[in-house]
């Protein structure tokens, strides 16, 4: 395994006249772990929709496991930022995991034996065999959120990527979560970029941060990069990184913009 | 009023008079069918008042072809295709889709109402668009709106579960390669035939009784995804084919019988949801302690 999970060279978009980050290289390897973080519109969802293929580069290059970004790439497995299902939907919890199996299929919706087995497994791998059968929408927000874990798994990814999978969650699942990402997928030797406003939650498991804010990037460790003099240059305004009890704090003129979003 | 609509009933010669409307009966079950399979993603996708602003465009298509003197089942599908496609471009710029249904919807009532002016032919027929005329048709239109009814059914079956994917999770969808956009356009398109379709049973004004209320219903009731579309098939096919067989014994129109019937299934399936969803909560709750 010699190829980088990720490659991004001299990575560039445009929307317009106004550039929203430009020139980043980043080689991320299978089993690494990268925080980006950022304020509002500084890109971080783009950055997600570039490597998902649904968003071109204004100019260099990204690369999943050797090969250009590709839309729909099994490779590739995405969490999204969660949101409540309709309690009406008409799914279970397992018809919810085959999706991310077999969604994108067209013909007769039928689901072989061998999907079946498949779709245990991965329900299991999350630890949501309690409620399997269970209809999605009478499901807590954590339980939800695992079972998109189990959808994004479900190709073996070589690359997850999660858009701010914890936002709206309780700090016991926001661990619980994170805890399953570690387990099924950075020890698995899947590369993990994870998007989110609020580093403190995943720390112990950030390899790397990326870190955006007017339309420029600081990349590194996160004692590299999430540090006052750092930070302050990024915003080119004082910011200043507060470490209490382990908790990082940002806060300055941005803060608003780092913490919400 | 009740001594009318009684007075009105006769069950002499019925099976003769069953007979008669054999065609209607198996277009209007096999139209149900159709129904209940859209209406499981017309509920979905939040699309209810959608349907009701296509079928009133469909209804000016109709009263236009019947103005100029042709066929009126070929009219009612390009109004109602042309309206649907246009909502659904409409709706992938953005969401928000109600503000445009709503300004179509009397638009499309109105012309609809000028060419029936304008048209000086038998009024039953002008009355038969909005509110049904399934009885009147011939056997041609029968083979018309079953194979079109049929198709319309298959292709929804073959796109199932991208459709499912793109109308629980467009985000993720997309993420995973389904083409989320071209879907909401060959789904708004499958919806204009469909409502195209239903207009001929129950009329431009209660297509949502066909359409939109069984498979309601159904989601009160079931989460399973097989379970729901075969209620809701069921329940469409039910009032469809009862209010058919119920109203040839009298000279009220069909349409009331088929909207009451599945008014009352939906009544039903509410109060029978609510019970399931309290066992359910009391359960967890038992559970939990």
């Amino acid at each position: 395994m010699t190829e980088p999970a990720l490659r991004l060279d001299s990575a560039t978009v445009r929307f317009g006249a106004r550039t929203l980050w430009s020139d980043v290289n980043l080689s991320l390897d299978r089993g690494e772990f990268l925080a980006v973080l950022g304020p509002n519109g500084a890109g971080k969802s783009t950055f997600l929709k570039v490597l998902l293929g649904l968003q071109r580069l204004n100019s260099g290059t990204a690369q999943v496991l050797g090969k250009p970004v590709r839309r729909g790439s099994h490779q590739v497995g995405y969490i999204p930022q969660h949101h409540q299902l309709e309690l009406e939907t008409p799914l279970r919890a397992k018809d919810l995991v085959a999706m991310g199996l077999e969604g994108h299929k067209y013909g007769i919706p039928w689901v072989s034996r061998r999907s079946r087995a498949r779709i245990d497994e991965l329900i299991d791998q999350v630890g949501a065999a309690e409620y399997a059968q269970r209809p999605v929408g009478l499901l807590s927000g954590g339980e939800q959120q695992r079972l998109r874990a189990a959808q994004a798994l479900a190709g073996n990814p070589g690359l997850l990527l999660c858009d701010e999978p914890l936002h709206s969650l309780d700090l016991n699942h926001q661990r619980a979560i994170t805890e399953l990402i570690r387990s099924q997928a950075v020890d698995r030797g899947a590369a993990v970029v994870f998007v989110t406003h609020e580093i403190n939650p995943v720390i112990k498991h950030v390899d790397r941060v990326l870190y955006f804010a007017r339309g420029d990037h600081r990349m590194g460790t996160v004692q590299d990069v999430m540090r006052s003099e750092v930070l302050s240059e990024l915003y080119q305004s004082p910011v200043e990184v507060i470490e209490h009890k382990g908790r990082l704090v940002v806060m300055g003129e941005h803060s608003e913009g780092v913490h919400h979003d | 009023m009740i001594e009318r609509i009684a007075s009105s009933f006769s069950t002499d010669n019925y099976w003769e008079l069953f007979q008669l409307v054999q065609n209607s009966v198996l277009t209007a079950a096999v139209l149900g069918l159709m129904g209940g399979i859209i209406g499981v993603f017309i509920n979905l996708r939040r699309a209810g008042l959608v349907v009701h602003g296509i079928a009133e465009i469909s209804f000016a298509g109709a009263a236009l072809f019947l103005l100029i003197g042709l066929d009126v089942v070929l009219g009612s599908t390009l109004g109602a295709v042309a309206a649907a496609a246009l909502i659904g471009i409409l709706s992938i710029r953005d969401r928000e889709v109600s503000a445009v249904t709503a300004v179509l919807m009397p638009f499309g009532m109105g012309l609809g109402i000028l060419f029936l002016y304008l048209y000086q032919g038998r009024t039953a027929n002008q009355f038969g668009l909005l509110t049904g005329q399934i009885v009147g048709v011939d056997d041609i239109q029968t083979r018309t709106l079953i194979s079109v009814a049929v198709v319309i059914s298959v292709i929804l079956i073959l796109i199932w579960r991208p459709l499912m994917f793109s109308s629980v999770d467009p985000q993720l969808a997309a993420a995973r390669g389904v083409r989320v956009n071209l879907l909401t356009i060959i789904f708004m398109v499958l919806l204009g035939g469909a409502v195209a379709m239903s207009v001929q049973v129950v009329g431009a004004l209660l297509v949502l009784a066909l359409l939109v209320v069984p498979s309601a219903a159904a989601l009160k009731v079931a989460r399973r995804p097989l379970i729901v579309v075969l209620l809701s098939c069921g329940f469409a096919l039910f009032s469809a084919v009862a209010g058919i067989m119920i109203a040839i014994m009298g000279t009220v129109p069909i349409s009331p019988y088929i909207t009451t019937i599945s008014f009352l299934i939906y009544v039903v399936c509410l109060l029978v949801g609510r019970r399931q969803r309290a066992r359910i909560s009391s359960e967890t709750a038992a559970a939990m302690s």
